[in-house]
């Protein structure tokens, strides 16, 4: 089958570059409003309120599953008819249902309003509605707000504009103060406290994370800060952070061994570390990563990879498996491509990986069949689908609930990836 | 605007899919953005299918709005069409395109697809996910149903209507229908839309009547049909024994056949596990029911006549037909709860202090955090509630199924006397949960004393002696014998609560 539903351009510079496959057709991913289901569990004073469509409310049960709380930390303020008659009744509205909800929840201290595709396309603007209602829960609750809708945001992309919103509100750092260390992205609090154990043990003390665990903790940003992003999705964040004089270490990402070294070392190297305390710090725990991954060594050896586009973790990742576990890359598939801060990914990869950007799910799937892959990563719609074709799969979303980050971590990662073959190696059925 | 941290029903485009997922030969393009596609995982994940969902979504994105949303549509439909080549396309938007107005219905049309396009418009801030597929199926039916039967029927042909993909066990109910209808040598023309293509939907009209199976989704197709094409339709919803057997006599009328021999024969078990000694235990116990508005009134007459339980509480969250459902409650002396804010259900629960509770996935939830037992009857529903074995709710062995997944939540008649005859054992302590109850080996303890009103703050005291035999009392009702010896404790202007209070405030209070 031939179909090509999307604009597919192959964009081959003369430099020796891997080939990158272009693609806009149709897609097959969540968009921003999932990472709240991540967000609101790491920020534990905060609370997430859509304002959608009973569509974005039932986006974020089906995404979240049997997660139900009894008093979870997100809600959707659906848009009604009444909403759509006029702009004036949507905003008493809104105003209206935050001011039930914070009588409700004095532990609130931080309210982000979530902006959806509806609400976007009847330009409803929440940022006035932050600023409005700031005023009124000054300094009890900190309002904010940022889009998750499916128009502006893929995906994890929601995460970046959720901290993108957090960075104005951070305090400005004095000229004297001591360089500081910022790492930025969602990390589960275990990881965050390995992290901060071997940064103290560099003798790196002044180290800060965004998001931090409750809200009030808002890192001091200045021309003394160097930040080391955690997740590769943080474009807008690291702008921004970039505008504030922050400076940024650029590194691959804390992904197996090889990653979580390189990353650290951007740091050792930063804040003027000596080699043989660096190597002291790290040898310990890289030799114990090296070991736990070797007990999936000879699953994943060898075995062909294929990855459809859903968090933009992708790349870092087909980096980790194809040089600590032998897998071969078969495509690799991003939603967004950011050339800038994946350049140390992409420098490890090497040229002859294909990669691509975008989506068009169904000339996607036609090359997943030809290439018949071993294993293939894609999100929880395509999953069950393929499996009933014949072709093991790793549902991509567990990439971002479960910690994986770090050298303690590196083994589940592998073995997150050996676990379905190691199933279907198992069932005679 | 209406505050929702969980709902019952999505919006009516999912009911769409509904449809479309359970039909074969058919396409349905929406226009709708990328996040729109966790539609999909509902029905790959949650009910397991095997095959994706027959959805193209536009995934339009904002540099797309304005410019050219109408052109990637026709450009969507287009593609579907030389993928798919199915034998009809459904086309229509989600809410966020709706905003939009690039009227998918015409743009398809405009498209010169080689087969027909079905437009339907679903206005989503002000409908749900069971109206979608109720109109769904009806304008489909219009578009397909060809002419009326030729004449030469002999009556004995009927179509099954409103079995879905997702439905709550709707695969089993069909087939324990057409068994059902096998027996009485009563035909089946077209079921629908399970399994069904468009060329099927044609056929509809040389059906004799149709059977309503699920009134949410069918009953507007059923009535357009007895309109135009003089068609009868059946009222009984088959769950249950009794149900069962009036809706046997519904169709052998309407099929003028001999059911006789049916309803003399004993085919479900539950009428005599019911009566049999150990389900003495069983008189009384109290039962909270929320479902879709179908299975909320069968489950409050199966309760009360089937299983001798007392109906403390019914509701639905389906609007569209709350004057039933408040009909059916009024029968039991009782109000309906018609809504979807499952904080006002959960609210119910915990003031009624059910014994079980029936309901969907949430009420599962709610049921679960008050140590309640609790099964699930309705949509919502989660992946379990896809067994693998069958499992209908309709008919005999429907009624069979009902028995054994709503009693065993309860404690068990003799589980229930060795509880009380152990219960001071060291290792059996008096928090101790029944084995079917404790999931993942949590125990819970008494329910907090339930917040007294200010004018009765008479500081109650309990002697320790009254205080022990309080904890000989089951666990599930042992804050309302708490709650209700304190009250009369009140009441009568007592300080101090002695043994003698406790058994003259449960004399007091006894049902
Ligand atoms: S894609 Fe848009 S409309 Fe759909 S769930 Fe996401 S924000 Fe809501």
């Amino acid at each position: 089958m031939n179909v090509q539903s999307s604009d597919r351009v192959l964009a081959h510079s003369p430099a020796p570059e891997p080939v990158v496959i272009r693609e806009r057709g149709q897609r097959e991913v969540f968009c921003g409003l999932t990472a709240i289901v991540w967000l609101h569990r790491r920020i534990q004073d905060a609370f997430f309120l859509i304002v959608g469509s009973r569509t974005c409310a039932h986006l974020m049960q089906s995404a979240a599953g049997v997660m139900i709380f009894a008093e979870p930390r997100f809600a959707t303020a659906i848009i009604d008819d009444r909403d759509l008659a006029g702009l004036a009744d949507a905003n008493e509205e809104l105003d209206r249902v935050v001011n039930r909800l914070l009588e409700r929840r004095p532990e609130i201290k931080m309210l982000f309003l979530v902006g959806s595709c509806p609400s976007e396309v009847i330009k409803l603007d929440l940022s006035k509605a932050a600023e409005r209602l700031s005023k009124q829960f000054t300094p009890d609750v900190r309002i904010l707000n940022y889009s998750g809708s499916g128009i502006e945001t893929t995906f994890t992309q929601g995460e970046d504009n959720c901290l993108a919103s957090l960075v104005p509100e951070c305090p400005v750092q004095s000229e004297t103060s001591p360089a500081s260390l910022l790492v930025v992205g969602t990390l589960a609090d275990v990881v965050e406290d390995q992290f901060r154990r071997l940064f103290a043990e560099m003798g790196i003390v002044e180290v800060a994370f965004l998001p931090a665990r409750t809200s009030g903790d808002l890192p001091a940003l200045g021309p003394n800060t160097h930040f080391l992003l955690a997740q590769p999705f943080l474009t807008e964040t690291a702008r921004l952070l970039k505008e504030r004089g922050c400076n940024h270490l650029s590194a691959p990402f804390p992904l197996g061994e090889e990653g979580t070294t390189a990353w650290l070392q951007a740091a050792a190297t930063a804040f003027e570390i000596s080699a043989e305390v660096f190597a002291q710090t790290t040898e310990m725990p890289r030799a114990r990563a090296r070991r736990a991954i070797a007990h999936y060594r000879d699953q994943l050896d060898g075995k062909r990879l294929f990855f459809f586009p859903d968090s933009q973790l992708e790349p870092p990742i087909a980096r980790f498996l194809a040089h600590e576990t032998g897998m071969k890359l078969l495509e690799v598939g991003t939603p967004y491509l950011n050339q800038q801060l994946l350049q140390p990914e992409l420098d490890l990869l090497g040229n002859d990986v294909i990669l691509s950007e975008g989506s068009d799910v169904e000339a996607q799937l036609d090359r997943c069949r030809q290439a018949e892959p071993d294993l293939v990563v894609c999100g929880l719609g395509l999953a069950n689908p393929l499996e009933a074709e014949g072709i093991a799969t790793k549902w991509s979303i567990e990439l971002v609930f479960t910690p994986i980050q770090g050298y303690e971590q590196a083994g589940d990662l592998a073995e997150l990836f050996a676990r379905p073959l190691t199933r279907r190696g198992k069932l005679k059925v | 605007m209406q505050l929702a941290m969980w709902t019952y029903e999505g919006p009516p485009h999912v009911g769409a899919m509904r449809i479309a997922t359970a039909m074969d030969g058919l396409h349905y393009v929406l226009h709708a953005p990328q996040g729109d596609t966790y539609a999909d995982l509902l029905f790959t994940m949650i009910e397991r299918q095997g095959k994706r969902p027959p959805v193209t979504y536009t995934t339009f994105q904002a540099r797309d709005l304005g410019s050219d949303t109408a052109h990637l549509f026709q450009k969507a439909a287009k593609d579907a069409y030389k993928r798919f080549k199915p034998q009809a396309v459904l086309v229509g938007a989600s809410c966020t395109a709706e905003l939009l107005q690039d009227d998918p219905g015409g743009l398809a049309a405009s498209s010169d697809l080689p087969v027909p396009v079905v437009p339907v418009e679903l206005p989503a801030y002000q409908k749900r996910e069971n109206w979608g597929a109720s109109e769904t199926l009806l304008k489909l039916a219009r578009t397909f149903a060809g002419p009326n039967s030729d004449g030469t029927s002999d009556g004995k042909s009927c179509n099954l209507l409103g079995p879905t993909a997702l439905g709550f066990r709707h695969r089993d109910d069909v087939v324990e229908l057409t068994n059902l209808l096998a027996a009485l040598d009563i035909e089946i023309n077209v079921t629908a839309p399970l399994n069904a293509t468009p060329a099927d939907l044609a056929r509809l009209p040389q059906a004799d009547f149709n059977v309503v199976m699920y009134p949410e989704v069918a009953s507007a197709t059923a009535q357009w049909m007895q309109r135009q094409f003089g068609m009868p339709f059946t009222t009984v919803v088959p769950i249950g024994v009794g149900a069962t057997r009036e809706f046997i006599g519904e169709v052998a009328r309407l099929a003028d056949v001999d059911a006789d021999h049916l309803l003399s024969s004993d085919l479900s078990q539950l009428p005599w596990y019911s009566r049999s000694v150990d389900s003495n235990y069983l008189t009384g116990k109290r039962v909270f029911v929320f479902a879709d508005a179908t299975h909320a009134i069968a489950a409050a007459r199966i309760c009360t006549e089937e299983l001798g339980f007392k109906l403390v509480g019914l509701g639905s969250y389906s609007r569209e037909f709350s004057r039933e459902v408040r009909e059916e409650a009024e029968r039991h002396g009782l109000e309906a709860l018609i809504t979807d804010d499952h904080m006002e259900v959960e609210e119910a629960i915990e003031a009624l202090r059910p014994e079980l509770v029936l309901g969907t996935q949430m009420e599962r939830h709610i049921a679960k955090r008050f140590g309640i037992g609790c099964a699930v009857i309705s949509s919502p529903v989660h992946v379990q509630d896809f067994p693998a074995r069958y499992s209908p709710q309709m008919g005999f062995e429907g009624a069979n199924v009902i028995f054994d997944t709503w009693v065993h939540p309860l404690t068990m008649g003799l589980e229930e006397h060795l509880l009380t005859m152990f219960r001071e054992d060291f290792e059996f302590g008096s928090d101790q949960v029944p084995s079917h109850l404790a999931s993942e080996g949590e125990t819970r303890g008494e329910e907090p004393p339930a917040s007294v009103s200010a004018n009765d703050v008479i500081a109650l005291s309990w002697q320790s002696d009254a205080e022990q035999e309080l904890k000989k009392v089951p666990f599930f009702v042992r804050g309302k014998a708490r709650r209700n010896t304190e009250k009369f404790a009140t009441e009568q202007g007592l300080s101090t609560i002695t043994l003698e209070t406790l058994y003259d405030a449960k004399a007091h209070f006894s049902r």
